[in-house]
Formats: structure tokens, C-alpha cells, sequence
């Protein structure tokens, strides 16, 4: 259709009407639920985000009142242990990463031009995921059950079932269940980075927020998965007895706070990059003007990223390091402060050139930069380990650490709440309340966290329930207290502003003036995202391509119709977004949330230990994971191509690496790799902690005969099924099912092979690290083979059903990605089992 | 009120009275170069705070056009770039000295300290061939003398940490940490456990006890003695009749039993329970009869048929023991 037909009102109507229909939300009680739409998952997980955050505030606030007054006995040492282990860990897992994805989710598409992002259905089962594991994680409270260890979990006070009771499972199982579900977002946020812009839309005219979204998501790709091999090792120890933690049989404790920290520190710039992005995101519109410095702000948040994988050890400076340990990592903590500083200047330099329009948004980010900026300082302190002997574990870093994740994170939330609001709801929120809380809020951060500083100085250790009266620190807790109580009443006012939005009326569109894509949105705003999808010239279309809003709203850019009856979205290169294809994508379906629940009940039975119950979660999401992907995914369209406007025509089927399907795929499998080394860190870990590892008494390991069999199979499994993708992409189809059959034996086969290993030669993992670190290796490895039989099997089932042939592969490409890193575990593995011992 | 210098005095004036556990009243050379640095960051810090501030202000109120595109551009090169890179160079390079612990020689006293949940066992291993000295709760070192603590931890990991003394340093099952100080003040002072080791985290203390080289050269030369005290009376009968020394030992009787705190002159402690009370003769027979009601989770098991009478005899000649 050309720009011409675009003139005809009746036309546009007619195309709304088709539009309307195909995103028309599910309606009912119960099917309401189902929705899939990311404007409306997007809510409900900022909406639960929030209710965890006020949640874990009460938690604080209790604790604080508990420390009002020295030796106060409000609370018992056991309840004050759940309250801040429970605080820490809602607040960083519950919170601030769910935060981050749930706002990234509702803005992404609009950022983008997208109708929804590439997996609406991946989005609702990590929403289901993260309610169910949330809820399950912050009740345990009210049954005296909550975690108590504190939110790092040290063993070996957390590992010895003697010293903590169920808590200890509740939070390692169900926040791995969170993290599967924080993974999972990831990968939908990269691919609908990558992959999703809008045709024009080059790497470099990204909208910073989108560039940000891809650094933060690639971080949470490479630093949860440590985390979730550490909770493996930490479940086998609790529920199975294996050392891998326990002194006294080969373990140690340091390899959990090593694993915790990889993941820990970069952490804390998974959740402060986003804030970051928010004010990327509001200082230009508030400035008038263009970013000052993009190229440079885009490399920091890089160089950030990097470096923050880098010094995790400053959270162990106390742990009896060698000096050249401290002075790297001391020196990797300090420079992270100069990227910071670069992005701090970006901003102040685009204020400095613009035309400032403060606003209530503006004052929020400008207060938050305040605070984080004391934060950052106090950083660089505790960043050189001496100064950190004193400080660690004292007062002085729960000061320093809340200056930080308030000023970079919570603050910078409110001035993305007070900016976005008008985006999602079509209201502002009232500026005289939105100061008036924000007086509250910033007096009140300061009022409670200043004077800790100094208590921390003082000898306040962190983690008491209580302090004698005869350390004269009263003063200062009460001060603390009280500011507490000041924030928590600011947090009161902006939930009461909330409140009191719907009785307000609409607000013009694009209320701030803004220039970036996203403001296209309309107070009325209809369910379809975007009207058009545009072609972009600028980093700011809405300031600098002519006429630009109109021609959206009237349908003159790409796909202005929905002339089959479903929803789409335009996908275009990684690199420069020129269009590919026009994908479908998926519609609501109850397919994810029960996905979600069945794969709940397999962490929460394995909390209880009722392995059965567990056994059948597990195979209930298995079945509905197949379900989903049989009916949902790489569906042969029922036209090659259809035109998308300018005489373009796209097709409607992608395969391999041009589709989001395959690079999800290889992301998940970037964050499954990770995990693996994680574990396979731990082999050489203890390898470099004992003189004799393997130990003596089982110097042969697994021997070398069943890991060189099983490593074979693998090998061999792998090549076949990547013969059948080559042949079957010549039209071979008979011959690659046949290799395919070949391929499933040999998984099941280097499976088992990889199992018998260990078992032929006896190794009882539970009496020493050695034998459980060769066994969890070995049962990753050969459960990867079960999976890579599952996905070869679905391969085959889907040729042989006809949703599969040599011009729609998508299935078989997918799985021979899986393939590939099944076969580089493999070896990994078995050369580490197996061959290792002989040269070690 | 307005003052901010009033509110200034105000916290001065909280902060006064603790010099017992503060990094910032110190009385080892380790804490003074560490306040030292402190307060030059402190400093830093707050010149930095100030030039932001003074930058954004003069950045939101400037007109429009009045910093151009290239300047804008120099100022993050230099300001957020290069000027954070020439300071923080210029710390580390200032800090790395701080990092080499101070020097040892062979003859110089080893202090063993073993966290547990949640008190400390203490031996004194002087060089020589003699026999160490074991105590608990309470550690006593000589001022102006290298002493070296070497620190370990049975059950889960703990961390000991003199404020006043010098920085602190985990004590992880498996692994022998070392931590070398010098006292350079001679006076009481307080330690506690900084790591996060179960319910009674915040009952781990002990006293600190830094003495002239000369008397604690004395002092430990008496302690190997045996404890003079009121030997054979009803307290002592007690003790023994309830088994006391089964997890107690008293040096110079014949309880010698290594599992719970040793208590050899227990009556020249300052404290008990892990420096959590003084050590007075109610503490001690109620904290006999019910420990965990003093401390959640202490592991020594409640007495509740010994009477209270007979607590306070046992309390008694716990005390006389000098």
C-alpha cells in the first residue's frame, strides 16, 4: 500500500477497526489473567515490584524501631535475624532487578516502536514465576520461617541443617525460582534490543534507555547463573549432605562467597544502571536539548559492565587475602568510579548547554544524584582495603550501601514514577505532593543514613538485634529512627498521590515535551502499541523528523494493518535495522502461567523435601514447556511474504541466526554456560586449596573409560544432529530424521555414560569435596544430554508432524545451538573427570 | 537551630562518650594510620560533594548556549574522566603501603583466638618452649610489642575485630587468618564479632586489655599459677557436684575439660557471657540457671534444679578465683 491510500479516513478507520480486534484484550474473571500484552504484564510487575518494596520496608522500619534505644527488647534476636535477612533479599531480588525488568518491559516496545516485544508469553511466565516465588519467599515470615542467615547466606552457619532450620531452603530455592525467572527476562530484553528496533533505528540512534537495557541485561546473562550453580551446590550440601562448604570434609566455606559475589557486586550496577538510564531518559527533555555526549555515556555504561565483573573480592578484603590480591581488586573498585563519573558529567554538561525546565521529575533525579553521589565517595573509602578492615561490617556500609541503592535506584525509580506516569496512565501525578514527598524522602534518607557513618566508626557492628547502652551510640540510632519513620511517611505521600491519580483528568500527550519515540503515546491509548511503525532518522524523531507524529498516527509508516487477524511486529538487524521479517507474535494463553505454576511446585515440594510431589511439578512443566512451544512457536505462515507498506514486502518466517527464536536460544544458552563454569570454578577452586586433589584414597576419580565413552556419545550426538540440519536444509529430509533417531541414542547413551562414571567407581560424594564436585559435574553434563535427547526428540516429532520442513527449520536450527554447547560442556566436563586427575 | 552548626555540636555530643570500641578513639598503630586515612578521605570526599554541588547549580541556571557542544564535551573528558583518574591513581598509590601487614620476627607473642557461637577461646603462646596459656573472652596484649593474632573459627565463620586496635579479620572453619598489630596505648577496651554468626551475633564480645610490656610479661608469668581463690569451698563442691567441669576447666583443680569457655581466673574478668554483662554474682547464678535467656541460642545448656542459693555459691567461688 502506498502513502496515498493512507489519505483515505475510512481506510485508516477499517484498519484501526482490525487492529483493535486483534489486540483486543482477554476478557473474564479468570481470562483477564491470561493477557499477554506487555502494557498490561508490564503493570502488574511494576505493580508486585512495588508491593515488595513497601513490604520490605515495613520489615526496616520495624528494625530500626527495634534499635530506637539501646538494649531494647521489642523484638527477639530470632525474629530481628528474618527481618533483615528477608529485608536485604526482598529488596535486591524482589525489588530493585524485578523493578528494572517490569519497567523495562512496559517501555521497551514504546522506546522501540514495537508493537510488544518478540515473547509476550516469556514476559507472563516470568511475572507468574516471580509472584508465585515472591510471595512464597516473603510469607515465610509470618510462620517464623523466614530466612535468618542473613541475605549472603554464608555458610557454613546457613549450610549445617543444626544451626538453620527451613529458612535457609526457602531462600535458596525460591529465589532460584526468581532467578530463572530474572533470566528468562533478560533474554526476552536483549532479543527485543537486538532485534525489534524500528527500520532506521541504527545502534548508535538507540534510545540510551535501550542501550541500557542491553548492558544491564547482559550483565544479569553472566551474573546470575554463578549464583544459581552456587544455590546447586548450597541445595546438594542441605538436602543431600555433600561437602562442597564444610571444612572438616574438603569444602570451603570462601568458594560460596566467591560464587555469591561474582554475582553480588555486579548486582548492585544491575540495579543502578537502569536509574542511570531513567535520567538519560529525562535530563535531555528537561535540558531542551540533546544528550550531550551519547557515544561517551554508551561506553561508560559498557566499561561499567565490565568492570564490575571485576571486583567482586572487595566484598572479602576481611578474609585474610595476600596483598596483591587487595591491591588489584582494590584498584579494579576504585577505577569503576571513573566510567560513574563520566556519566554524572554527561548529564551535568546537558544541563549546563540547555535550557533547564525544572520540573518534579527533574528535582527527584537531582536529589538522587546528590545522595548517590555521597554514596559513590563513600565507595571509593571502603574501596581501599585498609580503610575497609575498619569499615566492613559495620554501620558505615549500611550507610554507605543505602546512599547508594537510594540515590541509585530508589529515588531515581520516583523520578521514572513522576516522568512515566503520564506515559502509562494518561495523568500526571500532582507536583505539590510529588515535593512534598520528595523534602520527606531526601531529609529522611539523609537523617537516617548519615549518622551511621559515624556509628559505624563508632564500633557498630552490622546485624545486631541490639547494642549495650554503654557504647553511647543511643543518640545516633535515635536520630537514624527517626529519619527512617520521616521516609517511610514521604513514602506514604507518594503512594497516597497514586492513589488519587484515577480521579484526575487526562493529561495532554507528551506532557513534558519530550523527543524520544516513546511519547508517541496517547492518554487514550489503545492496545495495539503503536499505530505505525516508523522509520527513524534521529535519536530524537519526536524534535527533529518533520511532521513525524502524524505520520505515525495515520498509519504512513510500516505495518499499518493487521489484515490476517494477528499480531506482529516488524524484526530487522542487529546491527543497522534494516526490516527482515514481520514475525507473529503470541497471543494471551493460560499456557505460560501454568508453565510457571508446575515449575513452582517443583522448587516449593523440594523445600519440604517431598521429592514425589517435586518429581510430578517437574513433569507437569516439562509437558506444558512442550505444549507451549508445540503449539506457539515456528509456525509455518500461511503466505511466505506480505507487503508492509512502501511497496515493501517482508517474509513471515525467519530460521537461524536472523531470528529472535535462535538468538534466544544462544543467550539462554550464554547464561547456561556461565552457570557451568561457575561449577566448573569450584572443581579448580578446591583444586587449588588441597596438595592432593583428587585425595589419595581416590586418586582414579571416575576413571578415564566411561567420561571418554560418554564424551564420545556426546561428540558424536552433536555432529549427527548437525549432519541433519545440513541435510535437511538441502531437502534431505528422510536422512536427517534418521540422524536425528542416531542422535537421541547417543544423548540418552552419553548420559548414562556420563552417571556411570562415578558410580561404577564408587565415589560417595558425601565425604569430601572431591567426590561431589566430580558428581555434580557429571549429573549437569548427562542432564544436559537428557535435555539435548528432549530437544532432538521434539526436532523429529515436529518433521514428522509437518511443522517442519527444509524451508521452515527453525526447530532443528535451535536445537543445534543447544547442541553446540551441549558438546563444549561435555568436554569440558570429561576432560575435567576424567582426564584432569592424570595430569594434576 | 537553623545553626547547622548546633546540630554539628549535637552529634559531636552523641559521639562522646564511647572510647572503648571506636575506630576512632585508637590505641594501636594499625587504627591510627587507618584514622588517619579516614580523615583524608572524609575530606576528599566532602570537597568533592561540594564542587558537584556548586557545578550543578551553576549548570541548571545557566542559560541556554552558554557551555557549546565542545566545551561540554571537555568537561566530561577532563572532569568525569581524566580528573577522577589522576585522584584515584593518586589514592591507591598513597593507600598500597597501608596493605603489607607489619613485619614479624620469630620471637614475638602469638595470641590464638578461636571464634565460636558465641564466645572466644584464647591461648597465649609466648615464644619458647613453654606450655600456652589458655583463656577466654578476654585477650591482653603488651603495648609496644609486635603481637600477632592468629585466628581461627570451629563452627561457622566469626570475625574479631579491636576497633580501637586495628581493622578486622575473619575467622573462616579451615583456615588460620593472621592479623598483626602493635598497641601503643595501655588501657581497657572491647572487641566484638563483626561477622554475622547466628542468633547471638550481637552478644559476641570480649574484653581487650592492653598492658605495659613489663606487666604483662608479670601477669603472665602469674597466670600460669593456679588460680588462688577459695579452694574447697561449698561454690567449688558445686561446681564439681553439677558437673560444671565437663565443659569448664579451672587451672590448678582438675577440671581441664576444653569445651566450653575456660574459666581460670574468671574473677580478674571484667565481664562475662562474652563481654556482654558484668560479672556480677546475680549475673552469674541467673545466667547459670537459664544462659539462653541472657543469650538466645548460647549453647551451654540451662541449670534449673541448682537452686538459686547454690548458683550464687558457685557464683561466689567463681569470683574469688584471682
Amino acid at each position: 500500500m502506498s502513502l496515498h491510500d493512507q489519505d483515505d479516513p475510512a481506510l485508516r478507520a477499517a484498519q484501526e477497526e482490525r487492529l483493535r480486534a486483534v489486540w483486543k484484550p482477554p476478557q473474564g474473571l479468570f481470562l483477564r489473567w491470561t493477557d499477554t500484552n506487555n502494557n498490561r504484564v508490564g503493570v502488574w510487575y511494576v505493580l508486585t515490584a512495588f508491593g515488595f518494596m513497601l513490604f520490605a520496608g515495613v520489615l526496616a522500619l520495624i528494625m530500626r524501631t527495634q534499635l530506637a534505644v539501646p538494649d531494647n527488647e521489642l523484638v527477639s534476636a530470632n525474629s530481628f535475624n528474618q527481618l533483615f535477612t528477608l529485608h536485604g533479599s526482598m529488596m535486591m531480588f524482589l525489588f530493585a532487578v524485578p523493578m528494572f525488568e517490569a519497567v523495562s518491559i512496559i517501555l521497551l516496545p514504546q522506546l522501540l516502536g514495537a508493537r510488544d516485544l518478540p515473547f509476550p508469553r516469556l514476559s507472563a511466565f516470568g511475572y507468574w514465576s516471580f509472584l508465585i516465588g515472591g510471595v512464597f519467599v516473603s510469607g515465610s515470615i509470618f510462620f517464623n520461617a523466614a530466612p535468618d542467615g542473613g541475605w549472603f547466606m554464608y555458610p557454613p552457619l546457613t549450610t549445617r541443617t543444626d544451626l538453620s532450620g527451613l529458612g535457609a531452603d526457602i531462600w535458596m530455592l525460591g529465589l532460584s525460582f526468581i532467578e530463572v525467572s530474572s533470566v528468562a527476562a533478560a533474554v526476552e530484553l536483549i532479543v527485543g534490543v537486538l532485534k525489534c528496533r524500528p527500520p532506521g533505528m541504527r545502534l548508535n540512534l538507540m534510545p540510551l534507555y535501550a542501550w541500557y537495557i542491553l548492558v544491564v541485561a547482559v550483565m544479569i546473562l553472566f551474573a546470575f547463573p554463578p549464583l544459581i550453580a552456587g544455590d546447586i551446590l548450597f541445595e546438594m550440601e542441605r538436602l543431600l549432605d555433600w561437602s562442597f562448604f564444610d571444612a572438616n570434609r574438603g569444602g570451603d566455606p570462601l568458594l560460596w562467597q566467591h560464587l555469591f559475589w561474582i554475582f553480588g557486586h555486579p548486582e548492585v550496577y544491575i540495579i543502578f544502571l537502569p536509574s542511570i538510564a531513567l535520567f538519560a531518559m529525562l535530563v535531555p527533555t528537561f535540558a531542551n536539548r540533546h544528550l550531550l555526549g551519547y557515544p561517551w555515556i554508551v561506553l561508560a555504561a559498557v566499561g561499567t559492565a565490565f568492570l564490575s565483573f571485576g571486583l567482586w573480592v572487595h566484598h572479602m578484603f576481611t578474609t585474610g587475602l595476600p596483598k596483591i590480591s587487595l591491591a588489584f581488586f582494590s584498584a579494579a573498585s576504585e577505577a569503576v568510579a571513573i566510567p560513574t563519573g563520566v556519566q554524572i558529567f554527561v548529564f551535568i554538561a546537558t544541563l549546563w548547554a540547555g535550557r533547564v525546565t525544572w520540573s518534579t521529575p527533574l528535582l527527584y533525579a537531582t536529589g538522587s544524584l546528590a545522595i548517590f553521589v555521597i554514596g559513590g565517595l563513600t565507595g571509593v573509602m571502603v574501596a581501599v582495603a585498609p580503610f575497609d578492615w575498619q569499615a566492613h561490617d559495620s554501620y558505615f556500609i549500611v550507610a554507605h550501601l543505602h546512599y547508594v541503592l537510594i540515590g541509585g535506584t530508589l529515588m531515581p525509580l520516583f523520578a521514572g514514577l513522576y516522568y512515566y506516569w503520564p506515559l502509562i496512565t494518561g495523568k500526571k501525578l500532582s507536583d505539590r505532593l510529588g515535593r512534598v514527598a520528595f523534602w520527606m524522602l531526601f531529609a529522611g534518607a539523609n537523617l537516617t543514613f548519615f549518622p551511621m557513618h559515624l556509628s559505624g566508626l563508632m564500633g557498630m557492628p552490622r546485624r545486631v538485634f541490639t547494642y549495650p547502652a554503654e557504647l553511647g551510640l543511643g543518640g545516633l540510632n535515635l536520630l537514624s529512627t527517626a529519619g527512617a519513620y520521616l521516609f517511610a511517611a514521604g513514602v506514604a505521600v507518594i503512594c497516597v498521590d497514586l492513589c488519587l491519580s484515577p480521579r484526575r483528568s487526562k493529561a495532554q500527550r507528551n506532557p513534558w515535551n519530550a523527543g524520544t519515540l516513546e511519547w508517541l503515546a496517547h492518554p487514550d491509548d489503545e492496545d495495539w502499541g503503536i499505530r505505525s511503525v516508523p522509520l527513524i532518522e534521529s535519536r530524537y524523531p519526536i524534535w527533529d523528523q518533520p511532521d513525524f507524529v502524524r505520520k505515525v498516527d495515520e498509519g504512513r509508516f510500516f505495518l499499518p494493518d493487521a489484515e490476517e487477524g494477528r499480531r506482529e511486529t516488524i524484526v530487522t538487524t542487529a546491527l543497522d535495522a534494516r526490516p527482515l521479517a514481520v514475525i507473529r507474535l503470541g497471543t494471551p494463553s493460560v499456557k505460560p502461567m501454568l508453565t510457571a505454576i508446575a515449575l513452582g511446585g517443583v522448587f516449593i515440594f523440594t523445600t519440604y523435601h517431598l521429592y514425589w510431589a517435586a518429581l510430578v511439578c517437574g513433569v507437569a512443566t516439562l509437558a506444558c514447556t512442550l505444549w507451549w512451544l508445540w503449539t506457539g512457536t515456528a509456525e509455518i505462515p500461511e503466505k511466505p511474504c506480505k507487503p508492509v507498506g512502501h511497496g515493501i514486502e517482508l517474509p513471515l518466517y525467519l530460521s537461524g541466526p536472523a531470528a529472535p527464536g535462535w538468538w534466544a536460544m544462544f543467550i539462554t544458552m550464554m547464561a547456561d554456560a556461565t552457570a557451568f563454569s561457575g561449577l566448573v570454578f569450584g572443581y579448580f577452586f578446591f583444586w587449588t586449596r588441597h596438595a592432593d586433589f583428587p585425595p589419595a584414597d581416590m586418586a582414579n576419580g571416575p576413571g578415564m573409560m566411561w567420561p571418554m565413552i560418554a564424551l564420545i556419545a556426546g561428540l558424536v550426538g552433536w555432529l549427527a544432529t548437525i549432519a541433519a540440519r545440513n541435510i535437511h536444509a538441502r531437502g534431505g529430509v528422510a536422512r536427517a530424521r534418521v540422524l536425528l533417531a542416531c542422535g537421541i541414542v547417543l544423548s540418552i547413551a552419553g548420559a548414562g555414560a556420563g552417571l556411570a562414571g562415578p558410580w561404577m567407581s564408587g565415589l560417595d560424594p558425601q565425604v569430601h569435596s572431591y567426590p561431589a564436585i566430580v558428581w555434580t559435574l557429571a549429573i549437569w553434563t548427562s542432564a544436559h544430554a537428557g535435555v539435548a535427547a528432549i530437544m532432538q526428540s521434539y526436532a523429529l516429532a515436529r518433521s514428522l508432524a509437518g511443522k517442519m520442513d527444509p524451508h521452515h527449520d527453525a526447530d532443528l536450527r535451535n536445537v543445534s545451538v543447544y547442541m553446540h554447547f551441549y558438546a563444549l560442556t561435555a568436554i569440558v566436563t570429561y576432560a575435567t573427570i576424567g582426564l584432569f586427575p592424570e595430569v594434576a | 537551630m537553623r545553626n547547622p552548626w548546633f546540630w554539628l555540636l549535637v552529634l559531636a555530643g552523641l559521639t562522646a562518650c564511647n572510647a572503648e570500641q571506636s575506630t576512632l578513639h585508637v590505641f594501636g598503630a594499625e587504627a591510627r594510620a587507618v584514622r588517619q586515612m579516614a580523615l583524608l578521605l572524609t575530606i576528599g570526599a566532602a570537597v568533592i560533594v561540594t564542587i558537584m554541588t556548586v557545578l550543578y547549580v551553576r549548570a541548571v541556571r545557566a542559560p541556554e548556549g552558554k557551555l557549546s557542544h565542545d566545551r561540554g564535551m571537555r568537561m566530561v573528558l577532563w572532569m568525569g574522566a581524566i580528573g577522577p583518574t589522576l585522584i584515584l591513581t593518586a589514592l591507591l598509590i598513597y593507600a598500597l603501603p597501608a596493605m603489607r601487614p607489619r613485619a614479624t620476627a620469630p620471637g614475638d607473642l602469638v595470641v590464638r583466638v578461636d571464634g565460636e557461637q558465641f564466645w572466644w577461646r584464647v591461648a597465649y603462646d609466648p615464644a619458647g618452649d613453654l606450655s600456652p596459656l589458655l583463656s577466654a573472652n578476654e585477650v591482653r596484649i603488651p603495648v609496644g610489642r609486635t603481637v600477632v593474632f592468629e585466628l581461627t573459627a570451629r563452627d561457622v565463620i566469626h570475625s574479631f575485630w579491636i576497633p580501637g586496635l586495628a581493622g578486622k579479620m575473619d575467622m573462616i572453619p579451615g583456615r588460620t587468618n593472621r592479623l598483626v598489630v602493635q598497641a601503643e596505648k595501655s588501657g581497657r577496651y572491647r572487641g566484638v564479632c563483626a561477622e554475622f554468626c547466628g542468633l547471638s551475633h550481637a552478644l559476641m564480645a570480649f574484653d581487650v586489655i592492653a598492658m605495659d610490656a613489663t606487666d604483662f610479661d608479670a601477669w603472665l608469668r602469674r597466670s600460669r599459677a593456679a588460680s588462688a581463690g577459695a579452694i574447697a569451698s561449698r561454690g567449688e563442691t558445686l561446681f564439681d557436684a553439677h558437673g560444671c567441669g565437663g565443659c569448664h576447666a579451672i587451672r590448678g583443680t582438675s577440671h581441664d575439660a576444653r569445651i566450653g569457655p575456660d574459666l581460670s581466673r574468671f574473677g580478674e574478668r571484667r565481664t562475662m557471657g562474652a563481654g556482654i554483662m558484668p560479672p556480677t554474682s546475680a549475673n552469674i547464678a541467673s545466667f547459670i540457671r537459664a544462659p539462653q535467656d541472657a543469650k538466645p541460642g548460647a549453647r551451654m545448656p540451662a541449670f534449673p534444679q541448682i537452686s538459686a542459693a547454690d548458683a550464687q555459691a558457685i557464683a561466689q567461688y567463681l569470683k574469688g578465683l584471682k
